[in-house]
């Protein structure tokens, strides 16, 4: 019970350091060769995290500025009552993009983007596991997402709400294209949350400095893997239900449509079961932040350790059960309402621990009036408002009074930007040091601070009243007589002093942001964690071992000895860019990580899938698919660097430590990222199955509709046949391609051929199956949820082909065998991801109906 | 009621939470002002706690500085606080939107961006329909029954309670008791296109004799327009062809597309609580829907001569 929260004795010696010195003439040259950045224009094609960080939080404030901007122009408009200055339609777009932009193109982002940039550092590695992959979602919500932004200038931008909820967002009602913009271009910005989240669950886990364990990680990496899993968890349900809408809007596929068996609920569930959590999604980062910044500003260790991790944890897990509380005035019965009141009560707990432990933590040291701790300070009061509100409405009596009006958008901003802006400013001000040669002003810091948080309270606080006093959300414009004028003026004023502030921001930036890595700021604030270690473009010149969680308190000489190369791997064994991958748990070293330089394919990839989706918006179909299919191009030319082999014998990485340069099997960092893929697929896969039961639900009597006769059963066991089949056949080719001679035995394209053949044939019998009864995907929403599960696993079957034809290409190249078969384990764990998908498609398709005497 | 004075407001109003007029949102309004001094005592609590970590002396706040804070602070103070606050909100929730027997019904459907009212027929009174008002009698139970037409909307009365979605596809209920006499407004409360901004509906609530006799008033098919002026009205009515979207009971003016017109000239509002009922707002509706409301389903009848308009409202004006 009162176990220190500090390791002691035995832990604390310090260990011999690895490697001795002098260094070997040339070691450090190679390593700043293996990193350098391109030159010129193809600077852009660099890959390195410390760049595309970079690129990544600017594009990601970019975003919030233009979405501040969409908001002062609506508090323009309401600043008086009746007022002319945007009409219905702009204000409309205004308020749909203002959400839209700020939940999707900057929050998530902005967290995502700084994890980019810190977490390798934070955790002493040289990169994250993937960077190709954190450069691709880099450009293509680069590109996607201005695209997207320049929309609201052609009139075009999306007008339904940031939620947009059906039927007001399908065909009759939204007839053009600006609904169509919003699914688009939310989709590849989902995508991109998704390669973020599997390069944080493997670079958390898998690339630590060495002796970092888990009672050492950074209370950041917590944030950022819990946040992570959430994203894995909880994006697939809105990924989900973009589809759906997309397809009920393209083919008439009637989801969301009444009339047709449809119902606009299984939208409401499907958005907010991803919609709670992306809020957490958006907050925990910034809670991992600011459990960096308060014991560096205090200078002390911080005090519950173990309760924030757990808080952390539970607030992640317990997120996921509150959804329906954006659905309190639907009409849904009383008793499945107390759950989510409670649930949604409950959530405050974990937040309550982690606002007291910061508290502890300041107490128990010195707390200095730095900016980065004003604006902490600024955090914990502006969010805890914010969560006292956020209780008031998780009581549904009171949301029903509250809910849609001005005082929902007072507690949700008070919990955004309390809960993140200011974190997020907190950040800039605290890490900008690592990142450039000079930090920021902390006087200029002081009246940012002050605008900002004066500003927040004026423009929010009175619309807690504005709201319970009758002003819905959502509003053009509102009457002359209501009483609401004086409230509404104020809140105007204060987003204009917000505005001040954030100006003033921007304008220290500019004058003080200089990117720099070797001779940057410095640890200014005599911090204790290992981003502050001296760095270049290779990170740190060695990956250092730790025994603490504030290394750099606790070991002096740590900056000099891993400046010096005294550390692990202080060069590069293979002569190119390279990551020490270390165990799960002790982070002991594992294997040494080849990692791609820099290179235009995943930037091309990026230009060409975010000109697939926008063209398609616009229903250019064939030069979408053009591009399509070049985008397809380029990540295959991409992929083809990879799997390099073991292109030397182990290496020393110093102090006795002789690790492989590749390793295959579930060691391997991609066969973690593919099993991450497979939890996302299964995921969205899940929330396909629950639309398929909820429309039952909605349509007992009529699942399928009276005369309908289904497949008689022969299809399905053919299908299914044909499925398992094929995964014995890959089962076969994985058990021929095993030996350390290296062999490559002519079975293995053959039986992946063949396999390639039974599980196209297996999905064309499903289609079929469906074809020839008749069933029709648009007379009502039975055949629409069919036929979605279908085309959901004929994706997953082309994928395959792709991906065998891939396979059996390396093996004709020679760049395939019993050593060297990364590729094939990606492949084979897909096949038997997409054979369990389409057999629990045939048994959900076939058997339920028959199960529930439909048929 | 402070912090609303603070806030330079003013508290009541016909469109107001915080002016409860029925028990439930009375109810309701208790339980908000319970939460805000609870949440403001609370905040100031952690504001002086915070201020007090960074301010006081070492040796004064080294207690805080441990365990003990997070988990007497974190986690059984909400916890506490909590469990004491839930099964008060569950025991608000469970007395409020119960359906009382005996209560009137009322069907209402949301439109964009508009309000169908029907009152079903009840013992002997006949049913009719209206648009846009709800008159209904003090101290009795009301049971209103909503839907949509077209998008959702939500149906919500801040003096009388809580508000309640109106989804196509689907029929919800909101139960209240109307306990003051006088005139309220509701509001849609839920986003449902370009004028979402501009759909409201005008609540009366009258003592149970004046609701007999307007209920009574509102069954009776159309008056009859007894000056030449407004018979002119009548025939510019018909011939303009306003029969194929709206209902004037009486005549043969029966389309179902639009509001209910047979005694529009006894509602308070035009164009679904925009503007005040008269011969001008009217005229000026006709000639002008789509300047003064734009993206509503009615067309702007601007070729009427300016008499024709005036008969033609005088006419409207006159179905009391």
């Amino acid at each position: 019970m009162n176990a220190p929260e500090r390791p002691e004795s035995f832990e604390r010696r310090e260990p011999e350091l690895p490697n001795a010195l002098p260094r070997p003439a040339g070691e450090f040259e190679a390593l700043k060769r293996a990193w350098k950045s391109p030159r010129g224009l193809s600077f852009i094609t660099d890959v390195n995290n410390t760049y595309v960080g970079i690129w990544y939080v600017g594009t990601a404030f970019l975003f919030f500025i233009l979405a501040g901007i969409l908001a002062l122009i609506m508090r323009a408009q309401l600043a008086v009552p009746e007022s002319d200055l945007v009409g219905h339609d702009l204000y409309n777009q205004l308020f749909t993009m203002h959400g839209t932009v700020m939940m999707f193109l900057f929050a998530v982002p902005a967290v995502e983007a700084a994890s980019v940039y810190l977490l390798p550092n934070m955790q002493a590695a040289r990169d994250l596991p993937f960077p190709r992959l954190s450069a691709y979602a880099f450009w293509a919500y680069f590109v996607g997402g201005l695209v997207f932004f320049g929309t609201i200038f052609f009139g075009l931008a999306p007008n339904g709400g940031w939620f947009m909820y059906p039927p007001l967002t399908g065909t009759k009602y939204s007839p053009a294209d600006n609904a169509d913009w919003w699914l688009l271009g939310i989709g590849f910005i989902e995508i991109s949350a998704i390669a973020g989240a599997i390069e944080i669950i493997v670079g958390v886990m898998k690339t630590r400095a060495v002796g970092m364990s888990l009672d050492k990680l950074p209370v950041y990496s917590w944030a950022m893997l819990v946040f992570a899993v959430m994203i894995v968890i909880g994006f697939p349900a809105i990924i989900l239900g973009t589809l759906l809408l997309e397809m009920e809007r393209a083919f008439d596929w009637p989801f969301f449509i009444a009339e047709r068996g449809g119902d606009p609920l299984l939208w409401q569930h499907l958005f907010w079961f991803f919609g709670h959590p992306e809020v957490y999604i958006i907050f925990l980062p910034a809670t991992g932040m600011v459990s960096m910044i308060v014991p560096a500003m205090a200078q002390t260790p911080l005090v519950g350790y173990r309760l924030i991790v757990l808080a952390l944890i539970a607030t992640g897990f317990l997120s996921f059960g509150l959804w329906v509380h954006h659905m309190f005035a639907t009409g849904l019965p009383k008793m499945s309402l107390s759950f989510f009141s409670a649930a949604s009560t409950a959530v405050a707990v974990p937040s309550g621990i982690q606002v007291f432990a910061w508290i502890a933590t300041i107490a128990s040291g010195r707390m200095k009036l730095t900016t980065p701790s004003l604006f902490v300070i600024g955090f914990l009061l502006i969010f805890t408002l914010g969560g006292l509100t956020g209780v008031m409405v998780a009581m549904a009596p009171f949301d029903w009074q509250a809910h849609d009006t001005y005082f929902v958008v007072a507690h949700l901003h008070y919990v955004l930007i309390g809960g993140m802006v200011f974190p997020l400013f907190a950040a800039f001000y605290y890490w900008i040091p690592v990142a450039s040669k000079h930090a920021l002003s902390e006087r200029l810091g002081r009246w940012v601070f002050g605008l900002m948080f004066l500003g927040v309270n004026v423009t929010f606080l009175p619309m807690h009243i504005t709201g319970l006093i009758g002003m819905p959300r959502r509003v053009y414009t509102y009457p002359v007589d209501m009483g609401w004028d004086a409230l509404n003026l104020v809140s105007t004023i204060g987003s204009f002093m917000i505005a001040l502030g954030v100006a003033i921001f921007i304008y220290d930036l500019a004058r003080k942001f200089r990117f720099a890595s070797e001779d940057n700021a410095g640890n200014v604030w005599n911090a204790g964690t290992l981003e502050w270690l001296p760095n270049g473009q290779y990170a740190t010149r060695s990956i250092p071992a730790v025994v603490s969680r504030e290394p750099l308190w606790d070991q002096p000489n740590l900056s000099k000895d891993v400046e010096e190369g005294r550390y692990y791997l202080p060069g590069t064994a293979t002569g190119g860019r390279e990551a020490l991958v270390t165990s799960p748990f002790d982070a002991r070293p594992q294997y040494i990580l080849q990692i791609p330089g820099a290179g235009w394919q995943p930037l091309l990839a990026a230009v060409f899938t975010a000109a697939f989706f926008l063209l398609l918006t616009v229903k250019l179909v064939l030069p979408s698919v053009v591009c399509g299919v070049i985008a397809i191009g380029c990540v295959i030319w991409w992929l083809w660097e990879t799997d390099p082999g073991p292109t030397r014998p182990p290496a020393d990485i110093g102090g006795g430590i002789v690790v492989p340069v590749y390793v295959t099997g579930p060691m391997n960092h991609s066969w973690w990222a593919m099993i991450v893929l497979m939890v996302v697929s299964g995921m969205v896969f899940t929330c396909m199955i629950f639309s398929y039961l909820f429309l039952w639900l909605v349509n007992p009597s009529a699942w399928p509709a009276q005369g309908f006769v289904p497949p008689h059963w022969v299809w399905p066991a053919t299908a299914a046949a044909l499925y398992v089949a094929s995964a014995i056949l890959i089962d076969r080719a994985s058990g021929n391609l095993r030996g350390e001679d290296r062999r490559s035995p002519r079975s293995v394209p053959v039986l992946i051929g063949i396999a390639l053949l039974l599980v196209s044939a297996a999905s064309a019998a499903d289609l079929a199956a469906q074809w020839r009864a008749g069933l029709s995907p648009s007379a009502h929403a039975y055949g629409a949820a069919v036929y979605a599960l279908v085309s959901y696993q004929i994706f997953f079957v082309l994928t395959t082909l792709l991906m065998g034809l891939y396979t059996i290409a390396r093996w004709l190249t020679g760049k395939l065998d019993s050593v060297r078969r990364t590729t094939f384990d990606n492949t084979m764990l897909f096949w038997y991801y997409t054979v369990g998908q389409g057999l629990v498609g045939i048994v959900v398709v076939h058997g339920f109906p028959r199960l529930t005497g439909g048929v | 009621m402070l912090s609303c004075a603070l806030a330079l407001a003013n508290c009541s109003g016909v469109q107001s939470a915080l002016d409860p007029a029925g028990g439930d949102a009375l109810r309701i309004y208790w339980l908000a002002v319970i939460m805000t001094v609870g949440a403001t005592l609370i905040f100031f609590a952690v504001t002086g706690l915070l201020l007090y970590a960074i301010f006081a002396p070492p040796e004064r706040r080294a207690w805080l500085g441990g365990r003990n804070t997070i988990v007497y602070g974190g986690l059984a103070f909400p916890i506490v606080v909590l469990s004491m606050l839930l099964p008060y909100g569950l025991i608000v929730m469970r007395d409020t939107d119960v359906r009382m027997p005996g209560a009137l019904p009322i069907e209402v459907v949301g439109e964009q961006y508009w309000w169908r009212v029907r009152y079903p027929g009840e013992d002997e009174r006949p049913a009719f329909s209206t648009a846009n008002e709800i008159v209904i009698p003090v101290g009795r139970p009301i049971a209103v029954s909503v839907t949509a037409a077209d998008v959702i909307h939500s149906f919500w009365i801040p003096n009388f309670g809580g508000k309640i979605d109106m989804i196509p596809g689907r029929v919800n209920s909101l139960n209240f008791t109307a306990e003051r006499p006088g005139i309220y407004r509701g509001v849609c409360a839920e986003f449902c296109g370009d004028q979402h901004a501009r759909m409201a509906f005008d609540v009366v609530a009258l003592e149970p004799s004046a609701f007999e006799a307007w209920r009574t008033n509102q069954a009776k098919p159309a008056p009859e327009p007894d000056l030449p002026q407004l018979v002119r009205g009548r025939e510019l009515f018909r011939t303009g062809g306003c029969g194929s979207c709206h209902v004037v009971r009486g005549t043969e003016a029966n389309g179902l597309f639009g509001p209910d017109l047979t005694h529009v000239g006894s509602r308070r509002t035009i164009g679904a609580g925009q503007f005040p009922n008269n011969v001008g707002t009217l005229a000026g509706w006709i000639a002008n829907t789509q300047h003064i409301k734009p993206g509503v389903r009615m067309p702007s009848y601007g070729s009427f001569t300016g008499e024709d308009l005036r008969a033609l409202a005088g006419y409207l004006e006159s179905l009391k």
